[in-house]
């Protein structure tokens, strides 16, 4: 049987909105019907994901020609982020099941996850800046009501954060769509793109490009743009968290950041340099503040701002060797950091209590837990032969290679950095003596275990990828040549 | 002149967002600011005495494109009203439950979270 990949483009947004709308249809009050609408929507969204590997092409929406309908787009990278968001979303939605238990009015949750997903897949197959900016907005704003899920003190006041800092960047975001629209007279990526390369870059949109940059980072959450992250992660619900963290920051910041800067406006030396210095920050920033949190699910976002800062910095290289392994990088950081969000939430579930000093002499109680977060520690620390020694090792490479030797050594120093805190956690909370007020405690439900268990496998599935050589790794190495191909224009 | 009259308008919402310290006057400042970029975004499809742009069938395509006001910019703000309808919504509401939790509209007293 042949699937005609073309026909599916529409159905990576059409699917899980139209989901999320039936859940609230016809399953508001019956939680399960909701549960298995959701994991199957996802299953779905994955294998559709998987088929659509290897092709590229483009489709106009409602059969309208370029200029005047909108386009959506299919390549590598697309495709790549499709899968990320399919596989982390499967998993957080097989964990919802047990997780979102103790809340009440679940299928809101379902529904506004299912909006997240779609804003996402939107985001990462828009040909249309606009179009981008609307599919931003619906993720945005399903993840503002996600983060305030709980309706408690700090979650209110995170989402509050959130929602004032996100509406700023959009602000910005749009304002840079009118005054690209205003110079180019087209919203078409490629189209903007061949206009860029046939009149080259003037002021207004070096702006425009200057202010997309901010935007985006804001979205992405790098360092001098990265105050709601450390609030919003945490107090958002564990599946929620896993989400944000695995992948909103990535395929509504980094993605649109590399597609935008590389595929459309063509990226100049001094740009890739603020790229850098960015990256270079939010990894130092984000690595010292890390180590001194308590709160285990604030250590990890902090842990996400840094993790952040290695992708930048490999895409700020710019040269094919950075670009594969901020790719992969991303790739990798997308399935552990998910998992050690779903590690911390199975914590917080069984004891109550999210604060390291309160815990300890975990693994005898949740040994499931324990396990997977030893390989999701060892992978985020880069430990070989987990996944993310191969993409810290690809990113310092390409540092060395291209010459910038500082840049190489602060990512060596960073990791260690990683390192450190990781091990305080898994000390903290698995190894050290049980506290008493924790003898009794339950495992983990059997839903939770399987989601973090296929994490975990996909962890270590992944670095298997650089079998396929470290310039080119499975899935990875075609999504970077799309980048280095440069603009659609040129 | 008037494109800097629209950059007046969002550096009065920024200037508002970053000084307020009531959270209701944080988001009328959001809403100053969204309705300077949608204010530039109109006055980037304005054309001086351009017509409306409903096609005539007296006048060539080509005609009525050079007189006309293009109509694309129009309907982007019109998308982008309806988002920030909804964001206000989602905004004011967290604003009411802030104030039944914390009892307070004031920003500097909403903080338990820091570090």
């Amino acid at each position: 049987m042949t699937i005609d990949v073309q026909a599916l483009m529409p159905m990576f947004v059409a699917v899980p909105l139209g989901l999320s709308l039936l859940i609230q249809l016809v399953a508001r009050h019956r939680h399960v019907l909701a549960e298995a609408l959701t994991i199957l929507t996802l299953l779905l969204l994955t294998v559709m994901s998987y088929y659509s590997i290897g092709y590229s092409g483009v489709y106009h929406l409602g059969g309208w020609p370029t200029p005047v309908g909108i386009d959506m787009r299919l390549d590598a990278l697309a495709t790549l982020l499709l899968l990320i968001v399919s596989v982390v979303g499967l998993a957080v939605s097989l964990y919802s099941v047990d997780y979102m238990r103790r809340f009440t009015a679940r299928s809101h949750f379902y529904s506004l996850f299912l909006l997240m997903v779609t804003g996402m897949n939107g985001v990462i197959l828009t040909g249309d800046l606009f179009n981008l900016y609307v599919f931003l907005e619906v993720a945005a704003i399903a993840s503002y009501s996600l983060v305030a899920f709980g309706c408690d003190h700090e979650e209110l006041e995170a989402s509050f954060k959130y929602i004032v800092l996100g509406s700023l960047s959009s602000a910005l975001i749009l304002t840079a769509v009118a005054l690209v629209y205003g110079i180019t007279g087209t919203l078409n990526l490629a189209h903007i793109a061949a206009r860029i390369a046939e009149t080259g870059r003037d002021t207004p949109l070096l702006l425009a490009f200057g202010l997309l940059i901010v935007g985006f980072s804001f979205k992405a959450a790098l360092v001098p743009f990265h105050a709601w992250l450390p609030d919003a992660h945490p107090a958002a619900p564990a599946p929620v968290s896993a989400m944000l963290s695995g992948v909103l920051i990535k395929a509504i910041g980094i993605y649109v950041l590399a597609r935008l800067a590389f595929n459309v406006f063509g990226i100049a030396e001094n740009e890739l340099s603020l790229l850098r210095w960015l990256g270079l920050l939010s990894m130092v920033a984000g690595g010292i503040l890390a180590t001194g949190q308590k709160d285990i699910k604030r250590l990890f976002a902090y842990s996400s701002i840094s993790q952040v800062g290695f992708m930048v910095l490999g895409l700020g290289l710019g040269t094919p060797l950075g670009l594969v392994g901020g790719l992969y990088h991303m790739v990798n950081h997308a399935l552990f950091k998910s998992l050690l969000f779903l590690n911390a939430g199975t914590i917080e579930y069984t004891t109550g209590t999210r604060q390291l000093k309160k815990l300890g002499g975990l693994n005898s109680k949740l040994p499931v837990t324990a396990a997977t977060s030893l390989i999701g520690s060892m992978s985020i620390a880069g430990i070989p032969p987990f996944s993310g020694f191969w993409s810290k090792l690809i990113i310092v490479l390409a540092c060395i290679e291209s010459g910038h030797y500082g840049f190489a050594t602060a990512a060596v120093l960073v990791s260690i950095v990683t390192l450190a805190y990781q091990l305080k956690v898994q000390r903290m909370a698995f190894f050290a003596a049980l506290p008493d007020a924790l003898k009794g405690l339950q495992r983990e439900p059997p839903m939770m275990a399987l989601a973090m268990i296929l994490l975990a496998t996909g962890c270590i599935a992944l670095a298997f990828a650089v079998l396929t050589g470290l310039r080119d790794p499975w899935l990875v190495g075609a999504a970077a040549q799309v980048l280095t191909a440069g603009t659609f224009g040129g | 002149m008037i494109f800097s009259l629209c950059l007046l308008l969002i550096l009065i919402g920024l200037y508002g967002v970053v000084v307020s310290r009531q959270t209701l006057k944080i988001v009328i400042s959001l809403l100053i600011m969204n309705h300077g970029v949608h204010l530039l975004l109109l006055l980037i499809g304005y054309r001086e005495a351009g017509n409306p742009p409903i096609v005539d069938p007296a006048i060539t395509i080509t005609e009525f494109a050079s007189s006309s006001v293009d109509p694309l910019p129009q309907a982007l703000v019109l998308t982008s009203i309806v988002i920030g309808l909804g964001v206000l919504a989602l905004m004011v509401a967290l604003c009411v439950r802030l104030y039944e939790r914390y009892g307070t509209f004031d920003v500097t007293e909403i903080r338990r979270l820091r570090g």
